[in-house]
């Protein structure tokens, strides 16, 4: 009888999605309100605190320098990793173009590398000494050696470059899969009337492969807005000079984790959570997902 | 007629230059490391890491060292390649068995279940790594607490999902007709031809789990369970030989996955554009 009950049609389905509803109840939903709850404690003291850890964080000048530094650096990265990978993939993309693969296969390899390893690379190339290979360009451009992660805008700019480095090849991976599902009769018809390759790119790529730049455009905001291992690795731990490398989510792991505050670092999770949710309403409604799922 | 093939000519040129340069910039910082694991440790403390050829100090020390010396990275790459199956075998699994239950079975609060699953793709683990870390470090610091919160992993559940779409019903049905039961229809007649989404998923999860960092330096407290990352990150100290091991190790820390990238990058591509196109 109950194994009747399991196999037939009407349970099966349930029992397919049991391990999701599991994993969302426990590793999602429970976690997240048990933030939610923690947020409004303090919990080295035991106790509730009301909204206190939320008004402290309104005036704490470092956690707005480090709201500051993540935005700075997510709008940094949507600058660059968004019309630089959909160019260089339409080009790709061209007839022009003969053996696109072998370009594809390099710009892939930074993918495959661990964040431990990439920051550590970027550290040493970018070292104090004369010797380190952005010294020695500079250099040999008559400039004397720069300490690179010691001041904002040098730091700032070796941050952008991590991210340029690793997600550059997967962008374009992304613009081209986009790129390869519009139908070549649009581009041959539009040859055909005289428009020009600039045009066939501004008025038959960049609309047609919108689904793909929203995809982009939403990852990079949520992975600029997280982003913590990357300066993590490149300052060698949580602590840079002045905070120039302090992230939304280091600020987290430095209050949560290193001064056990944990409270405190609910708190920094729940606002960061606020914002994130806050872009995914806005994607749901642009892409229209609501509707979708309806029908 | 002529200047436009000219022109097509010259434009083609110039394409493959510009594509050369950015290629050549992508693989810099590689070759950097791969040229530094020649050179001793305290070359790179002194100088940094940069692209000078002093072959008389550059020698194989740091790979004799990675194979023969006395230390524990290849606990590290044994650990990663113990948690990489691992995870990589748990996460098909449950996934694949999610998704399908998504591709074919209407059900009440299917929507709202599916859309639950849109929402989770995009919550950073940032966001909740605290109280899941304080949930979770009650049960030790094991394997099983970097890989049970995400077996049913909702990129992967996505992925299979839209493959399943293109499954004809007929498939199912004849299964039904023949006596199989839902789950025998699954095990028997589906998983065999997914082969390449397991292919396509395996790789991006393999890839992921591999270069984990952020969850298992949450949870792993004791150095022998380290993986290469961990590992690799203790070694950031100057002590000893560690820059000398760090950076060979950094380099051969990436051959594994440059190997699996040589041999089956369609499927590299194929998993990591999935989400793109469909949005």
């Amino acid at each position: 009888m109950l194994k009747r009950f399991f196999y037939s049609k009407k349970i099966a389905p349930y029992i397919f999605v049991l391990p999701f509803i599991i994993t969302v109840l426990l590793f999602w939903a429970a976690p997240i309100s048990n933030g939610i709850l923690l947020s409004f404690q303090d919990i080295l003291k035991d106790q509730w605190v009301g909204t206190q850890n939320y008004e402290r964080l309104l005036s704490d000048k470092i956690f707005l320098k480090a709201i500051f530094n993540s935005v700075k650096y997510m709008l940094g990265t949507l600058i660059l990793l968004i019309p630089f990978p959909l160019l260089f993939a339409s080009l790709l993309n061209s007839k022009l173009m003969k053996k696109p693969g072998l370009f594809k296969s390099a710009y892939f390899i930074p993918a495959l590398t661990s964040v431990v390893v990439a920051g550590t690379v970027f550290r040493l190339m970018f070292g104090e000494a004369a010797g380190s290979l952005a010294n020695q360009v500079i250099g040999f451009f008559g400039f004397s050696p720069i300490k690179w992660l010691k001041n904002a805008e040098t730091s700032y700019f070796i941050l952008l470059l991590v991210a340029c480095w690793r997600w550059t090849g997967v962008n374009i991976l992304y613009f081209l899969a986009g790129l390869q599902s519009i139908p070549s009769e649009l581009y041959e018809a539009a040859a055909i009337d005289g428009a020009s390759k600039w045009q066939q790119f501004t008025k038959i790529s960049i609309p047609l492969v919108k689904p793909t730049s929203v995809y982009v455009l939403t990852i990079s905001i949520y992975a600029g807005l997280s982003m913590f291992l990357e300066s993590y690795m490149l300052f060698k731990g949580n602590n840079s000079p002045n905070n120039i490398g302090l992230t939304i989510v280091g600020y987290l792991y430095r209050q949560g984790i290193e001064k056990r505050a944990m409270g405190y670092a609910c708190a920094v999770g729940c606002i960061l959570l606020l914002i994130i949710m806050a872009v995914n309403l806005i994607q749901l409604k642009l892409t229209g997902a609501f509707g979708k799922e309806e029908k | 007629m002529g200047s436009r093939k000219k022109k097509d000519k010259a434009a083609s040129i110039a394409m493959i230059i510009l594509f050369s340069v950015l290629a050549i910039l992508i693989v810099l910082p590689v070759f950097t490391l791969f040229i530094a694991s020649f050179k001793p440790g305290g070359d790179l403390l002194q100088y940094g890491l940069n692209l000078d050829l002093k072959l008389e100090r550059m020698s194989l020390d740091n790979y004799v060292l990675l194979f023969t010396g006395n230390h524990d990275y290849w606990r590290w790459f044994l650990n990663s390649i113990v948690l990489t199956v691992l995870t990589v075998f748990c996460t098909l699994f449950v996934s694949a068995f999610v998704g399908y239950g998504f591709a074919v079975y209407d059900f009440k609060g299917k929507n709202f279940l599916f859309i639950i699953v849109l929402i989770i793709l995009s919550i950073p683990l940032e966001v909740v790594m605290l109280p899941l870390y304080k949930q979770i470090s009650g049960w030790g610091d094991n394997y099983a607490a970097i890989i049970l919160p995400f077996m049913a992993h909702a990129s992967t559940i996505f992925f299979f999902r839209q493959y399943l779409f293109g499954i004809p019903q007929s498939i199912l049905e004849a299964g039904r007709i023949d006596g199989a039961t839902e789950f025998g229809i699954f095990f028997r007649l589906i998983i065999p031809v997914m082969k390449p989404a397991f292919a396509a998923m395996a790789i991006l999860n393999g890839m992921n789990a591999w270069n984990n960092y952020l969850w298992p330096l949450l949870v792993i407290r004791s150095s022998s369970k380290y993986t290469l990352t961990l590992g690799l990150n203790t070694l950031i100290n100057p002590y000893g030989d560690n820059y000398s091991l760090l950076i060979v190790g950094s380099f051969f820390s990436i051959v594994p996955i440059f190997i699996l990238f040589v041999c089956f990058q369609k499927y590299f591509v194929e998993g990591m554009t999935a989400g793109a196109v469909k949005g």
